[in-house]
């Protein structure tokens, strides 16, 4: 039976930007080698610690969303444990509300990049519509 | 106007009209209440961080579970906090 997971971790911010990109991809490859389908990732980034873990104040956060056996979760958080770069982690098994809260959430996440990049590329003609809308 | 004012005078408005509470994810029609979003959580928490009971906020058991199984998670991934004091003024 294959279920959807979702899967957060915090990664050590001692690490440099291509060693935190090192472990996600280890990560990846230990799912995508146990026969897992991931559907869906997020880096949120460097982020401020809502309290001190291993008196560390932030963290960078990764998230995936796979489809897998059970089976491969308990590995997965086995290589967790293993990784002294790994602070926090939390598996999550989805189900439908779930799915479909994220498939909602990837979409306006998309949906938001794809606004920026427009007004990164037009300002200027964003400025020029508002004030004829003014006037 | 001022006959406005006398009705105002003659029929005495109650000093507490209940206000109905309702559970808000019955009736927005939200299924799935995320972990991932420590600032929409934050509306169920207390400025100490501690959930809020039902009595309060309004929410049906159904969810009120929901919420605290949220919050629960989020605490363990640092995006809320276990304790602290003046949560909101953060």
């Amino acid at each position: 039976m294959v279920n959807q997971y979702e899967t957060v971790f915090i990664m050590t911010p001692v690490l440099s930007e291509d060693q935190m990109k090192e472990t996600v991809q280890k990560f990846e490859k230990i799912l995508t080698d146990k026969g897992a389908e991931i559907v869906h990732q997020e880096n949120w980034g460097l982020r401020k610690l809502e309290y001190p873990i291993q008196k560390k104040t932030s963290g960078f956060y990764q998230l995936i969303e796979f489809k897998a056996e059970p089976t491969v979760v308990a590995n997965l958080e086995l290589q967790y444990r293993r990784d002294e770069r790994i602070m926090r982690f939390l598996t999550v098994s989805m189900d439908k509300y779930a799915i479909a809260y994220a498939e909602k959430r990837r979409a306006n996440r998309s949906a938001k990049a794809a606004q920026k990049e427009v007004v990164a590329e037009q300002p200027a003609v964003n400025n020029e519509s508002n004030q004829t809308e003014q006037a | 106007m001022a006959q406005q004012n006398d009705i105002k005078y003659i029929a005495p408005v109650a000093v507490d009209i209940k206000k109905k509470k309702y559970c808000r994810f019955k009736k927005s029609g939200i299924k799935y209440i995320d972990y991932k979003d420590g600032e929409f959580l934050k509306k169920f928490v207390n400025e100490q961080g501690k959930i809020l009971p039902r009595r309060l906020t309004g929410t049906s058991l159904k969810y009120q579970k929901k919420v605290a199984q949220a919050v629960k998670r989020a605490r363990h991934l640092a995006l809320l906090p276990f304790v602290t004091d003046n949560l909101k003024s953060n």
